[in-house]
């Protein structure tokens, strides 16, 4: 289990830091999305895993898991949810009025690579 | 036990939610509030420092709970001195944003303004290292409306920036706490020192890592060099009395720097050797040419005062990975400094932009501004604190700084840097100052295309504010011997945790086996209390107070 857990968490993040590496609005949050469920499951899994028991104790009961982290995991994701709503608001304003989603301004980046990142990646948003 | 350390960030929270429920429409109403809410503020913030001036350490239980399980706030010297920082800025800052009318040119600036207040307080107070990180994201999402209030294209994009760059930090920073969470079972500060000391040498890889992340997200706060690329284009997108306001948020970066690794990674902690002088220091050095030479390269002015910013943040870390109880001293004094240095500044590339008419933040031809000689005087100020010449503070907090590195290995670095980085940095400002002050004399006579930038309403209140910023900085300069005095205090006590950890942990809360006539609830917290040792956890009843 433990490997199954690590295997996921790992590879959320991967493919979270790969969408954030697209630099245009709506791969990037996807991205920090997937990176937000990535830090979800390891603080989660940060207290250790176990199976079947319960997060609260009562008499004769021996084992338990750590309920700090699954309050600390609620607080992270009604967090990142939060920052999440706000993120894609900005992205559409920012969209709306620059008519496009790339994250790095084209008047300061290189012309061609904005260029070459509308014609591989046309219609992301 | 009193409430005192609560207020501050009670007391904005509650006028935010006023003023976005009661007051929405009425922009004077909002005004006066917020202007009343910030000096209560600031009377509580001296309040709150003279209690600690004498070396006591408060502490409020939230909750009641006692330490380990509940978080805890607490005002000691550093956490007081900051907060103190913050709510003479802010008062400052809001006049600025009053008498220039940015608070007008959109929605909800006052009660987004109070909870930027409230998450950077809470940040500076509280104990606990994942409400340290709640705090973050308090006036992280506050800062992001701040960041775009008004709106516009450009400002849009940097905010998006802004954004993404920082749910990034946090994203970083939750990462940082589940390791640390995992190696000790304990996210109090206090809790956290001790048990980092008892851990084998031998088996340090995952602390090791847990220092490092943390380290990595407070370097993103404080823009050090590869993780400072949100800054310069959102502090100069930003609407300036923000863009001032955010002159604290760097500072709240390297106040956690200073706060987690004196108390929880101790300079003399074998575990975590290296971290300081082997990456802190020469990242900071180059945080520091890489800003001051920003300053010279910038081809417009906000983004100047930007990249001087994280110059002096470079000068300001470098202190501070010296690791010694000087080099802490230097870093707070120059902290100080360049917080008023850096929102005085702000606020005049506003005054200057308003007032230049169509070439506004460029280095272009202009005729000359609109009471001119003001504004240059104090640019000229403003710029001789930023740059470090002597007379004003910057220039003795350099002093401070070059004589807390005599003691590092990496002194004749940290001499260089510092003294070159200065000289590009005096070269950058003066440039700035000659083309938009002097050169602009010069040009009148050859081409006006006279285009009266719109009036600004009530100025006088707009220059007060800024006139205050340097104000602090010349009271800042003539008290620089007994100010010092107190900084070297606080650094003394930062590096004697003993006190710290004890009221932290000792003090009694709120009885948690108490024989309460609830049968069900009283066993089950009993249980918690003879089960210390259970296989999965140790902390076992610390949740009920953590999960909002």
């Amino acid at each position: 289990m433990e490997l199954l857990v690590a295997t996921a968490i790992g590879a959320l993040t991967a493919a979270g830091i790969y969408m954030i590496l697209r630099l245009r609005t709506f791969p990037v949050i996807i991205g920090m999305s997937l990176a937000s469920y990535a830090v979800n499951v390891f603080l989660f899994a940060s207290g250790r895993l176990a199976i079947n028991a319960p997060p609260v104790l009562t008499d004769g009961i021996d084992t338990y898991v750590d309920p700090l982290p699954q309050a600390l995991a609620l607080t992270a994701i009604v967090i990142s949810f939060g920052m999440t709503a706000v993120a894609v608001m900005l992205a559409v304003g920012s969209y709306l009025s620059a008519d496009d989603d790339l994250i790095n301004d084209p008047d300061v980046t290189d012309g061609a690579r904005a260029d070459n990142l509308s014609q591989t990646d046309g219609g992301a948003s | 036990m009193t409430h005192w350390l609560v207020l501050p960030i009670v007391l904005p929270a509650m006028l935010a939610a006023m003023l976005v429920l009661a007051a929405r429409y009425h922009l004077v109403i909002q005004r006066v509030v917020s202007l009343a809410g910030t000096t209560a503020l600031l009377g509580l913030a001296i309040g709150l420092f003279w209690q600690a001036s004498d070396g006591t350490i408060s502490l409020y239980q939230l909750g009641n709970w006692p330490a380990p399980f509940g978080i805890v706030l607490v005002g000691d010297r550093l956490s007081t001195l900051m907060v103190l920082i913050t709510c003479v800025l802010a008062p400052l800052v809001l006049l600025y944003a009053i008498g220039s009318g940015w608070d007008s040119r959109g929605r909800h600036f006052h009660p987004l303004f109070q909870f930027q207040l409230m998450g950077i307080l809470g940040a500076f107070l509280t104990g606990d290292a994942f409400n340290l990180f709640v705090f973050f994201e308090v006036l992280l999402i506050a800062s992001y409306g701040l960041m775009i209030h008004s709106g516009g294209q450009k400002r849009l994009r940097a905010g998006s920036q802004y954004v993404l760059y920082n749910l990034l930090g946090s994203t970083l920073f939750l990462f940082a706490l589940g390791t640390l969470y995992a190696e000790t079972g304990t996210l109090n500060m206090a809790d956290l020192a001790q048990r980092v000391a008892t851990l084998d040498v031998g088996d340090s890889s995952g602390i090791r890592v847990a220092a490092v992340l943390l380290l990595m997200v407070f370097a993103v706060k404080a823009a050090i060099l590869p993780l400072h690329f949100w800054l310069p284009a959102s502090y100069a997108e930003a609407p300036a009395p923000v863009a001032a306001l955010f002159a604290i948020m760097t500072k709240v970066g390297a106040y956690c720097i200073i706060r987690m690794y004196t108390l929880v990674f101790p300079p003399d902690l074998e575990l975590t050797q290296g971290l300081f002088d082997v990456w802190l220091m020469p990242a900071a050095l180059l945080t520091l040419m890489l800003g001051m030479l920003g300053v010279l390269g910038a081809k417009r002015i906000d983004r100047m005062v930007a990249f001087s910013v994280i110059g002096s943040m470079g000068m300001l870390l470098a202190s501070v990975s010296v690791f010694t109880q000087t080099g802490i001293t230097a870093a707070l004094y120059y902290a100080i400094h360049s917080t008023f240095a850096a929102a005085a500044l702000f606020l005049l590339v506003d005054v200057i932009r308003a007032r230049r008419g169509a070439a506004a933040v460029s280095f272009g031809d202009a005729p000359p501004i609109l009471g001119g000689a003001l504004v240059a005087g104090m640019f000229f100020v403003a710029a001789i604190a930023m740059t470090g010449l002597p007379p004003l503070s910057g220039f003795i907090g350099k002093l401070l700084i070059l004589d807390a590195a005599r003691s590092s290995d990496l002194m004749w670095w940290v001499w260089g840097a510092i003294l070159v980085g200065s000289l590009i940095a005096v070269v950058g400002f003066s440039r700035a100052g000659s083309v938009i002050f002097w050169k602009a004399h010069q040009a009148r006579d050859e081409e006006i295309d006279v285009e009266t930038p719109e009036a600004e309403p009530s100025t006088a209140l707009a220059m007060v504010s800024i006139g205050g910023l340097l104000a602090v900085m010349i009271a800042l300069t003539i008290a620089a011997g007994p100010v010092t005095r107190v900084l070297s205090a606080t650094s003394a006590q930062l590096f004697n945790t003993a006190p710290y950890i004890d009221v932290v942990l000792t003090t009694p809360g709120k009885q948690i086996n108490s024989d309460h006539d609830d049968d069900h609830e009283a066993d089950g917290v009993k249980a918690a209390e003879d089960d210390h040792d259970g296989p999965a956890a140790s902390d076992g009843h610390g949740s009920t107070v953590k999960d909002n």
